[in-house]
Formats: C-alpha cells, structure tokens, sequence
C-alpha cells in the first residue's frame, strides 16, 4: 500500500515567522490509501506543516504537490476544490448553522449550480440542492449524527463537533484529508471510536488521511507510515512499529 | 404541502399584501411619506444586513452610496438631460463600481479593513458633495429633479410612489430570502464565523466578500435613485456620517442575519422620530433611551425576540413550563 507513488509531496519546505523558522526545508510525503501520520513534540511544526500543505500558512521556500502537480501557488479554497482539505485543531464548526447545513457547506464547491439560479429557484438549482442535501445526509450517517441534523451546531456536545467537523470535511470529497489532532479533548471511550472512524475514512470512503496527533495510541494503532518532526526539521519517518524503536525519536520526546 | 423551493415566494407574497394593505389603516396621506421612506431605507438595510448580518463585514459609508446614485441620477437627468430610466440605471451602476473599487483591495485584507476604507470613503464623498458647488449645488442641494415617469406612467400622486416603493422592496425581500438559502448564503454564513473552515469548504472568500459588498452597494443604489426621484430634491446632509451609522443601527436593531428584522428596523428607525415628534425638546431624550432599552431588552434584535416569544408560544401550546436561559437564535 505505502510503496505506491505518493499522493501528496512536500519537498524542502521552509517557513519562518519573522525571525523565528518554524520548518527548515521539510522534506514529506503520504502515500495513496494510507493514514500518515505527522507526530513530534510541542512546537516541533505539525500544525504549520498541514497549514503549508493547505495554503494557510505561506511558504516562503519549497514545493507541494498533489499528484505530481505542483500546488505551491495556488490559494486555499482552489486547493481544497483539488481535494486537499482539512479539519481543525480548534473546533471551527459553524456555530450559528444547524448540522446539516454545516454539512452542506462541505460541499459547496461541489452544489453545481450559480447565484442566479438560487435566486431564480431554477430546476438545477433544485436538483443541485437536494442531491447536496442528500450527500451531506449521507455523510452524518456516516459519523453517526444523523438524528442531530436540526440542532444548532454550536449546541452539540465537544465529541460531537469534532465528529461534525469530521462529517464537513469528508463531504467535500476530498482525495487527502488532514486532521490536525482530532482527538484532542475526548476521552478513552471516544478516542477509541475515532479510531475506528479515521480507519472507514481510508477504507470505505477511499480517502487518504494525514493525522497530527499527540495520543500515540491512536497514532500507533492506525497508521500506516509515521513521520516525527522535531525543531521544524524531519526526525525520522516510517512504518509505526520502527519509530516506536527509534532511538531519536524515544530520546526527543523523554529528553535526552 | 407547498414546494420547500416556493416557501420563501409565499413568504414573500405574504409580506407583499401586508405592504398593500397598510395604506388603507392610516389615518392620513402624511404617514404615506413616512412609510416610503421607511421602505427605501428597508432596501438599504435589506442590502446592508446581507453584507453584515450574514458575512460579517461591517461597512461605515453605505449612506454614501445611497446618496452617489441619488446625485448621479439627480445630475443625468437634470444636467445632461438624459431619461429617468438611463439615470437610475447610471446611479445603481456608479454605487455598485465605486463599491467594487473598493473592495478590491480592501476584501483581499483579514481584519477591519473594510469599516476604514468605507469610513474614509464616506467622508469624503460627503465632503465633494458639499464642495463641488456648479455639480452638486453644494450644501443648499440639488434642486429640479424631475418625479418618476416610467412607460409613460407618471407616479405623481404619493400612493403611486408608494406602491411602487413597496413592489420593489417585496422583490428585493424575495431575492435576498433566496440568495441565503442557497449555497451563496451557507457560504457567507460560514465566512462570518471562521473565514478558515470556508476556505477548507473550498469557498472563495474574497470573492464572496466582493460579491456581497457590491450587491449591498447596488441596493442602497436603487434606494437613492428612488429617494431622488420622489423627493425631487437631494441635499448633502441626507447621506453623512450620521446616517451611515444610523443605517448599521437599524441592521443590528432589527437582528443581524435576518431578512425581516432588517425591515424592521429600518421602518421603526424612520418612524420613531416621527412619533417623537409631540415631545418637541425631549425627543432625542427619548428617542436615546427607547434604543438603550432595546438594546439592552432584545440583545438579539426584534427578530431575535419575535422567535423568542415564538418558542414561548409554542411551548405552552404543548403545555410545558418554560425553560430559563435560552439565547435566541437568528437562523
């Protein structure tokens, strides 16, 4: 599965925040049908690297590709349209939307139909919006929120908005999704259920995953291929069961 | 059961009737003037509140651009004698362009770009109207504008004027109901609460910023080639400061992201003074404490309130005791 050509590749990534580098020329890539996962230390440039691949955070060297094309210039929501999407370390739900429409604006990008015809209640306005409907139902299904799809977003239990995040992201249809630590805030039991659900994503939805987590458990129990970042600079990469030997990677999480 | 695609026509055509039928309870032909002008500001709020209400962008000249298509009508067809329709259609066209130049750069920017650029832009355009004496007439205004003819239909009499006031601000109404309910208006939505995770929907937010800022620039465009036409007279201090602001209040006393609380607002706000009128001196008086207590009373806007006592209602209905501690939401 990991031997595949990788969907995505950043190659020799830089950013600095003023003075301070955040990543120095980062090497790393995520195979197709895999779950990757990105570990590291505190501040080590996990969140900055998903936010380089996204176009949320501006490189200031290097190249991204998605499926050998290079992505590098181009804004956000044109990358998220090409299939790069992600979720958020600090729930970004849609508080004033109910579920569903959190859901429904997943799939914007794919509602095929224009302002006008909103606004003129058009035959493909109405097909375009029930078909949105139905996927975005589809998709809650999935995450089992189902039942919720009325209540204000802003009102569902933590678990449940990073479940909905989860629904919004996925209904986009994207070919890589990121999730920057999914399971930050959930207890053993809901971790646990996560778990389960990052590993359908890969399988049912054929979606590839790249997963910034600190709960080494999960990390550990799901991934396909793992990459340690430490100071903005690569530590080592590879399968989970050779990380977890690696003596780099014990010492710069134990201290040396 | 009626389409879910046709529910905001009815509702639309609901309000239409009520807009129809309000002459009839006046008492007299005065209030005509006060309800036509209530509606144009409705249609300025009604494009201000998707700016604000829905995506979040707070704009401090709207009231320049109400009075830039009112000049720029008052001028095309005084000055260069050109027919009403090509002047009203020159003043919506100016208000929507200047918007646009604009936005462009300022949309690009996070942060509250916006509300300067307009701040700045309002002032000034109020400043040219006053100065530019030989275009404008300067402070005294600009007179002669001739009343609204069109197809040969003059709307000489108020109540003409006011239907047709009411017919346009009807349409303006369904057009926006329909736009929010939409993937434009999820996607506006989603920009006001976090401008990342719209992205991530694959929603272009500078563009939409630039979208909905034109398209509000353009409804308070048609307001004011309305206002010119009707009053026949324009004059610099209608579209200052003052009423910039004045309009953002009728926005978020009405209930941001509401399409009727908008309206509201906006007829209570021009109405107000007007019932105020009896108290001479301690008008304003009351006119500050009555918004104070709105504010502090309906922190969500009448429209936030209505749902409030709407839930109420229902609740009893099913004979239970109502909760405590409830916010109201605005959809």
């Amino acid at each position: 599965m990991s031997d595949s050509a990788p969907l995505m590749s950043v190659s020799e990534i830089s950013v600095r925040f003023g003075g301070v580098s955040a990543l120095a020329d980062v090497d790393f890539c995520i195979a197709k049908g895999t779950v990757t996962a990105l570990i590291g230390p505190n501040g080590a440039g996990k969140t900055t690297l998903l936010g380089a691949i996204t176009g949320m955070v501006a490189a200031q060297h290097g190249r991204v590709a998605l499926e050998g094309r290079d992505i590098t210039d181009l804004p956000p929501h044109v990358r998220a349209r090409l299939g790069v999407v992600r979720t958020f370390q600090n729930l970004e739900v849609f508080a004033n939307m109910t579920v569903l429409e959190n859901v429904m604006t997943g799939r914007h990008a794919l509602a095929a139909y224009g302002i006008l015809d909103g606004i003129l209640r058009t035959p493909r306005f109405r097909a375009g919006e029930r078909a949105c409907r139905e996927a975005a139902l589809e998709k809650l299904e999935f995450v089992g929120l189902a039942d919720k799809k009325d209540v204000l977003a802003g009102e569902l239990p933590y678990g449940s908005q990073r479940l909905l995040e989860m629904a919004r992201a996925v209904a986009a249809e994207p070919r890589l999704l990121l999730l920057d630590e999914p399971a930050a805030g959930l207890n053993t039991q809901e971790t646990k259920a996560l778990a389960g659900l990052i590993s359908r994503v890969r399988d049912e939805l054929g979606i590839t995953v790249g997963l910034v987590e600190h709960d080494m458990d999960l990390v550990m129990g799901i991934s396909d291929a793992v990459t340690v970042l430490n100071f903005g600079t690569v530590l080592a990469s590879g399968p989970p069961a050779r990380i977890q030997a690696n003596p780099d990677v014990v010492a710069a999480y134990l201290g040396d | 059961m009626r389409p879910w695609y046709a529910r905001n026509l009815a509702k639309a055509a609901f309000f239409a009737t009520a807009l129809f039928l309000a002459p009839f309870f006046l008492p007299n032909e005065y209030y005509i003037n006060i309800l036509i002008l209530g509606g144009i500001n409705a249609l300025i709020a009604l494009g201000l509140n998707l700016l604000l209400g829905y995506a979040g962008q707070i704009s401090l000249g709207h009231a320049a651009f109400f009075g830039l298509a009112a000049y720029a009508t008052a001028v095309a067809t005084t000055r260069l004698g050109l027919p009403i329709p090509v002047g009203m259609g020159l003043g919506v066209s100016l208000s929507a362009l200047v918007a646009w130049l604009i936005g462009m750069p300022t949309l690009r920017l996070r942060g509250h770009y916006l509300a300067m650029a307009t701040l700045g832009f309002g002032i000034i355009v109020h400043i040219v109207m006053n100065e530019t004496v030989e275009v404008t007439g300067g402070p005294s205004g600009f007179v002669g504008i001739p009343r609204l003819a069109l197809l040969g239909f003059s709307f000489d009499s108020d109540r003409s004027y006011y239907y047709l006031v009411a017919a346009v601000l009807a349409l303006a109404a369904l057009f926006s109901l329909n736009l929010i309910d939409s993937r434009v208006g999820r996607a506006l939505r989603a920009i006001h609460t976090s401008e990342s995770a719209a992205q991530t929907a694959g929603v272009d937010i500078a563009g939409y910023k630039l979208f909905v800022f034109v398209l509000s620039a353009a409804f308070a465009g048609v307001a004011g080639v309305l206002y010119a036409h009707f009053l026949c007279f324009v004059a610099p201090s209608s579209f200052g400061f003052h009423f910039s602001v004045q309009l953002v209040v009728m926005v978020v006393l009405g209930g941001m992201a509401s399409v009727w609380g908008a309206m509201a607002g906006a007829f209570f706000l021009t109405a107000l003074p007007e019932a105020l009128r009896g108290f001479e001196e301690v008008d304003i008086l009351i006119y500050g404490a009555i918004l104070v207590a709105c504010v502090m009373y309906m922190p969500m806007g009448m429209a936030g309130a209505a749902a409030g006592v709407w839930r109420r209602i229902g609740r009893l209905r099913r004979g239970r005791v109502p909760g405590q501690g409830e916010g109201g939401h605005v959809g």
